[in-house]
């Protein structure tokens, strides 16, 4: 009743509240997507007297991974080259998946020795297992009586 | 779009007939790339984790489903201590707008990443037909 009288004046403040809000939520929506996140997700996995490294890296081979290890840190940097279709006639429907050159630096929990890393890489899985050198492991030491 | 994106993230894709999986695992909607050349549509489909034969794909009339499935690796005498993603399984469901060639289609899984070809069926020829003279 109230709506349609509201109607024939030419305005409905409910109308227009509606409206505002999806175009609010549209560009809310807009603005979260823009931060990606990080490329690649690491997970990061403790053991006794070492730590491995996980990343979710598909699409990339073995060679296009760069890794080095310094003290305790652990850079991951390579590129991931976007697909090319091979055709200028062809059409882009979806692109959803990133490319282009990533870096990330993991800090470990301690120093690691970069005579003793393993690199394996499957899948497009890559996990890293570093190890703490020997003279920094903790030693345990006996009481005299 | 944006939308589009933040949908194909790291979440569940919603029961597709109702129906509910016995594996609890957790399942994500894998990120895809799609282009259509002038004889083929191709898809790229990031699914890290899944070797050549955990990959199902299953085309149903204009329905295309893609299921990966990933083995459990285990980390033994490690816990985990901190996660940015989590492993699963991964589902992706497409409808085509084009009449696919069933018999042509390839698939190839590497380095996590499956690669499907589908070869668009030529185009029924028109006919042309002859009018008899009496």
């Amino acid at each position: 009743m109230l709506l349609s009288d509201f109607g024939r004046v030419g305005f409905d403040p409910f109308l227009e509240m509606r409206r505002m809000q999806q175009e609010m939520n549209q560009r809310l929506a807009g603005m979260t997507a823009a931060t990606t996140p990080e490329f690649p997700p690491i997970n990061l996995w403790a053991g006794e007297e070492s730590v491995a490294v996980t990343a979710e890296l598909p699409g990339l081979a073995p060679s296009d991974v760069d890794l080095t290890v310094r003290d305790n840190t652990l850079i991951l940097k390579g590129e991931r080259g976007s697909p090319t279709t091979g055709d200028e006639k062809s059409v882009w429907h979806r692109r959803e998946r990133s490319y282009g050159t990533f870096s990330r630096t993991v800090q470990l929990p301690f120093r690691v020795d970069p005579e003793q890393v393993e690199a394996r890489f499957a899948n497009g899985l890559l996990e890293v297992e570093l190890h703490r050198p020997e003279a920094d492991r903790p030693k345990k030491i006996q009481i005299k009586g | 779009m944006a939308q589009e994106l933040k949908t194909t993230e790291r979440q569940v894709p919603s029961k597709l007939d109702g129906n509910e999986r016995t594996r609890s695992r957790p399942v994500f909607v894998p990120r895809a790339d799609i282009y259509e050349t002038e004889d083929n549509v191709v898809l790229l489909v990031d699914m890290p984790g899944v070797a050549s034969d955990g990959v199902d794909i299953t085309l149903e009339k204009r329905t295309l489903a893609i299921r990966g499935y990933t083995a459990d690796q285990p980390h033994e005498n490690y816990r985990q201590v901190y996660a940015e993603y989590a492993s699963g399984d991964y589902e992706r469901v497409f409808t085509l707008s084009e009449d696919i060639d069933r018999d042509g289609i390839e698939a190839s899984q590497k380095n996590g990443v499956l690669r499907l070809v589908l070869p668009k069926a030529a185009p029924a020829k028109a006919r042309k037909i002859q009018l008899k003279m009496a």
